[in-house]
């Protein structure tokens, strides 16, 4: 019963105390003088001297500073990104959602005739409150208009304001994460690097093709 | 005034600049004081109250420090931070966690019994800061030093094992109940060992006295008596239930056992008796063992009986977040069958040693350390043995043929997966 | 004058609001002073209604329901799912998405198995450093499935014939750090845990189960490999691409709780094992069938099919039966942990308060399984 074996545990608890921790502090990150000085953009001696109370703030490990998560382009997030120039409101995404959470009204929005009329989105409403971020609804869009976001944080005081309603959409931070987007892989696009992409034309696998695309492909190797 | 009180300096440095007549203060050069003569009486009350005082709230602040302390360490054994978010440190988390207790509501179940229920924390907590009063803390810092101060020890802290079955048979809970019974089988056969672990110590010393035990320790009792030491420390743990003896408030099993249904500050004092008990026992350790106050000069003795504390309070908190816990029956054996005999070896061995030299002087001491370190690690290595339950050598994975054998060896083709439709 | 003691028996009920139940799970236990007598364990407090709800979803939707159903092992519930629904649709996997779910099972099989190993250190009271040693271990292949689907837990990432999409470019050379970095964590394991002499002595012999009863019950997965029963799926009747790897089946004989903990330790280095040959394997190409063969509303014919895999817990199998439509018609799920629990009583009938839940730990349920 009392055996080596327990010296042996006692062996590697120490030998895990002595590393460094693996903890991800967040939302901030508590850093000594060091990091202070870093974070302050000044060096340590020059922090002591002109700013005093943040050095001891900091010998004390009193002084944070905010962290960024690292993240994985393909995050699954919250704020979906929504391109409305994409959008047709063909409503795949709320039928392919397994909760029916999407709610999606249009009506007949009097333009783009020549490739078919298009639809005006009057309500696009995601109910967060119940979503799974399943991400079905991303892959069920046939125009890559509809792109899972890369944030998480929407902590609300109320049920009803997790809707995100389609004005809120538009304006949101268009920030796509790749999730089912190779597209975006292929172009080495990161959101946690690269940030905000409002540029809906570069979003889609299908693209219209250019001028001289079509004219290569129609006239010239006919 | 008589004068063993004023061997105490805390004591003398309140008393004498409060009394004046007295003629022991005026020997010793106090010529200061505050209260008319004839009024000894009254600084003699006075100074006992703040002396309570400094050392119940010394022993409350220590540990709050102590669970803050605790959480680090626990935090960087298991490879994480630990609190840092409030205070330099995170050292007021542990504040913030009294506060949040005292604001608890005080829940009473309606079958408890309300007089035992409410009583049981106070009996708790009040033996264990009796135990302060005897510790000696440095160079005449200590509350006061009585000739029977190891068997006071004893006494006081086996009242430990009433209140937590008061505790568990007042809140009329039935998980609680066996808390109860775990605590009468486990802390009554603790109590042997670790009165029994103690009995080398004394012999070598030659008295009860802790302050006496502190002064005979000319090289630590921890080289002369390793296997007092090490029962002492064991049973400690299982008195004061940390983890390898947990089982009263085994979480995984029992929930919180005896704690189940307190609340507020009632759970709050039974969390803090058991932090000063580890504490305590610490200090205990320190005194018996490790020399007491005892170091080099510059530094004070005060200073040197900090720092040995907490070296054993982090051994200890190394030991309790390594090992899981025992089962009842093996606590018990573990008690019976181990630490008991190992305290009556080391009783034998070390009365024939006293035998040989009855006065011994440092190098006999040095003689006497390493036989008793050859006896312990014989000992330790028989008694293991004895309690060791049976191996089995680990099998081989296999790469072919069942050791089992199985129904159908091969499994029919219409059951196996071919990839396509069944029909 | 002689007086006779008398005890009688009492009855406590444990759970479902108990640190150690795993879950939600509620035992009424009674005791002879601290043996257990009788035990009557009382489960559906965490009842979803998951195959009833399948009923409603179109086939691919299904999959968010099998991630939730054990939700440390998603990957795992994913492709016990997509192995029935390929067989009843008549699908033809991708080769390259058949290597790339291969991998992410045994990953999650790792997690899964730490999970387990950690919870069940401590159910025997360890102060919670070995499973915040494993959970730091799982976190990392947790990681890597967030590479591969951006998200841990509730992964979604297999599809009928393959997986959504291929794995990043930055997921190999992640996997390649995780596989290096665990060999050696898992011998501070056994360090820790398996050379643990009060380890060793709290689970040897307790709570034997002998191959009969469990063959009797149906009792699959590491619990039966304990008790010396070569009963592997993966070697039995190979699914995916199982029969092109090679890996040992480590078996214990004796049948207890160590014997239990121990073969899920050594199937985690057969399961880096198979990984790496995975990944010698794999060859590029597409990951799923197109859309054309494998449509996003899947009509399946007519009919019915049963597949099952050896999940990290024992045969998990789905059933589904098919009318033509886009949802199945009857969705049933052979799930391991409810059916390794069936022999709870007689695995703790006879045996000390203290190793009940040692016991229970070591069946490795997960109540989201047991429920549905």
């Amino acid at each position: 019963m009392i055996g080596l074996g327990l010296l042996k545990a006692m062996r590697v608890t120490l030998r895990n105390a002595l590393k460094a921790p693996f903890t991800i502090q967040y939302p901030d990150r508590k850093v000594g003088i060091l990091g202070a000085a870093k974070n302050e953009g000044k060096s340590p001696v020059g922090l002591v001297a002109t700013k005093p109370v943040t050095a001891a703030k900091a010998a004390m490990s009193m002084y944070s500073v905010p962290v960024n998560i690292p993240q994985n382009r393909r995050f699954r997030g919250n704020e979906f990104t929504w391109y409305e120039d994409r959008c047709t409101g063909c409503a795949s995404c709320a039928k392919y959602c397994p909760l029916g959470i999407i709610e999606i009204v249009t009506s007949p929005g009097g333009f783009d005739v020549q490739e078919g009329e298009s639809y005006a989105i009057d309500v696009f409403d995601i109910d967060i409150g119940r979503c799974m971020f399943c991400g079905l609804c991303v892959e069920a869009c046939p125009y890559d208009a509809l792109h899972m976001g890369s944030h998480f944080e929407r902590s609300k005081y109320e049920r009803n304001a997790l809707v995100i309603p389609v004005d809120e959409l538009r304006q949101a931070l268009k920030q796509p994460s790749s999730w089912f987007r190779p597209q975006f892989e292929e172009r080495d696009y990161d959101p946690f690097r690269d940030g905000e992409n409002d540029d809906h034309y570069q979003v889609g696998r299908h693209e219209k093709p250019s001028d001289e695309t079509l004219d290569q492909r129609w006239v010239e190797e006919r | 005034m008589n004068s063993p009180f004023l061997e105490n300096s805390l004591f003398r440095n309140i008393y004498c600049y409060l009394a004046s007549g007295s003629d022991d203060c005026a020997a010793r050069g106090y010529d200061i004081a505050i209260l008319p003569a004839g009024l000894e009486w009254l600084a003699f009350t006075i100074t006992a109250f703040i002396i309570i005082n400094i050392v119940i709230n010394a022993g409350l602040g220590a540990v709050i420090v102590y669970i803050w302390g605790e959480r680090r360490i626990l935090g960087r054994i298991q490879n994480r931070t630990g609190p840092n978010r409030w205070g330099p440190f995170g050292t007021l988390t542990s504040v913030a966690d009294a506060i949040k207790t005292l604001f608890k509501e005080d829940i009473v179940p309606d079958e408890a019994d309300r007089w035992l229920f409410n009583i049981a924390p106070i009996l708790m907590v009040f033996p264990v800061l009796m135990v302060l009063s005897v510790i000696p803390f440095g160079v005449g810092t200590f509350v006061v030093d009585i000739n029977v101060g190891i068997l006071f020890v004893i006494a006081i802290t086996s009242m430990s094992g009433i209140s937590v079955v008061l505790a568990s048979w007042a809140s009329g809970n039935r998980i609680a109940i066996f808390a109860g019974m775990r605590s009468v089988a486990m802390l009554i056969s603790y109590e042997i060992p670790m009165a029994l672990s103690l009995i080398g110590v004394l012999m070598l010393a030659g008295s009860m006295s802790l302050g006496a035990i502190v002064d005979a320790q000319d090289i630590p009792f921890i080289l002369v008596q390793p296997l007092g030491l090490f029962v002492f420390l064991l049973a400690a743990q299982a008195e004061t239930s940390r983890t390898p003896f947990d089982l009263i408030e085994a979480e995984s099993e029992l929930a919180a056992g005896y704690l189940n249904d307190y609340s507020s500050m009632k759970f709050g004092i039974f969390f803090l008796a058991e932090f000063l008990a580890t504490i305590v026992a610490s200090m205990l350790i320190v005194t018996l063992f490790l020399g007491g106050w005892r170091g080099w000069e510059p530094i004070p003795s005060q200073i040197w009986f900090a720092a040995k504390t907490v070296l054993v309070l982090l051994f200890i908190m190394w030991m309790r977040f390594s090992w899981p816990r025992l089962r009842v029956d093996q606590i018990l054996a573990l008690a019976w069958k181990g630490l008991f005999e190992l305290t009556l070896i080391n009783i034998f061995v070390t009365a024939i040693l006293i035998a040989i030299w009855p006065d011994p002087s440092i190098t006999e001491l040095l003689i006497m350390s390493a036989i008793n370190w050859v006896v312990f690690f014989i000992s330790i290595w028989a008694v293991s043995k004895l309690l060791r339950p049976g191996d089995y050598t680990a099998p081989e994975p296999q790469t072919d043929s069942p050791a089992y054998p199985v129904a159908t060896d091969e499994l029919p083709d219409e059951v196996a997966y071919t990839g396509g439709a069944t029909r | 004058m002689t007086t006779q003691v008398r005890t009688e028996p009492i009855t406590v009920n444990l759970g479902p609001q108990h640190p150690s139940t795993h879950g939600v799970f509620r035992m009424r236990v009674t005791f002879d002073g601290e043996e257990i007598i009788d035990v009557e364990p009382i489960f559906g407090y965490l009842h979803r209604g998951s195959e009833k709800l399948a009923e409603e979803r179109t086939y691919v939707q299904v999959v968010t329901l099998t991630d939730r159903m054990d939700y440390v092992g998603s990957m795992l519930n994913n492709q016990a799912y997509m192995l029935t629904v390929e067989k009843l649709a008549g699908v033809e996997p991708a080769p390259r998405g058949v290597w790339l779910r291969m991998i992410a099972s045994e990953l999650q099989r790792i997690a899964s198995h730490l999970v387990a190993v950690g919870f069940l250190i401590q159910d025997l009271g360890a102060w919670g450093t070995p499973l915040i040693y494993t959970m730091r271990e799982r976190e990392k292949i947790l990681d890597l499935f967030e590479m591969l689907c951006g998200a841990r837990i509730t992964n979604s990432y297999l599809r009928p014939g393959g997986v959504f999409m291929d794995a990043p470019d930055e997921f190999w050379p992640a996997m390649n750090e995780v596989l290096d970095e665990l060999p050696p964590r898992i011998d501070d394991l056994d360090d820790l845990l398996t050379d643990n002499d009060i380890i060793f002595s709290r689970t040897k012999g307790v709570s034997v189960l002998t191959p009969e009863q469990m063959l009797d019950a149906s009792i699959t997965g590491p619990m039966l490999r304990a008790a010396g029963v070569d009963w592997d799926l993966r070697h039995r009747d190979p699914y995916d691409f199982y029969d092109q790897v090679t890996f040992d089946r480590p078996m214990h004989t004796a049948g207890d709780n160590f014997a239990r903990y121990w073969v899920r330790v050594q199937e985690m280095r057969e399961s880096i094992k198979i990984i790496r040959q995975c990944e010698k394997l794999i060859e590029p190409g597409p990951v799923r069938p197109l859309h054309d063969d494998v449509p996003w509303l899947l009509r399946p014919p007519v009919g019915d099919a049963y597949a099952a895999i050896e999940h990290s817990k024992g045969e998990l199998g789905f059933y589904l039966v098919s009318d033509g439509s886009i949802s199945p018609y009857r969705c049933h799920v052979r799930a391991p942990s409810l059916i390794n629990l069936t022999l709870l009583r007689e695995m703790l009938i006879g045996e000390l308060l203290a190793d009940m839940f040692v016991s229970f730990g070591s069946v490795d349920i997960n109540m989201g399984e047991v429920d549905r």
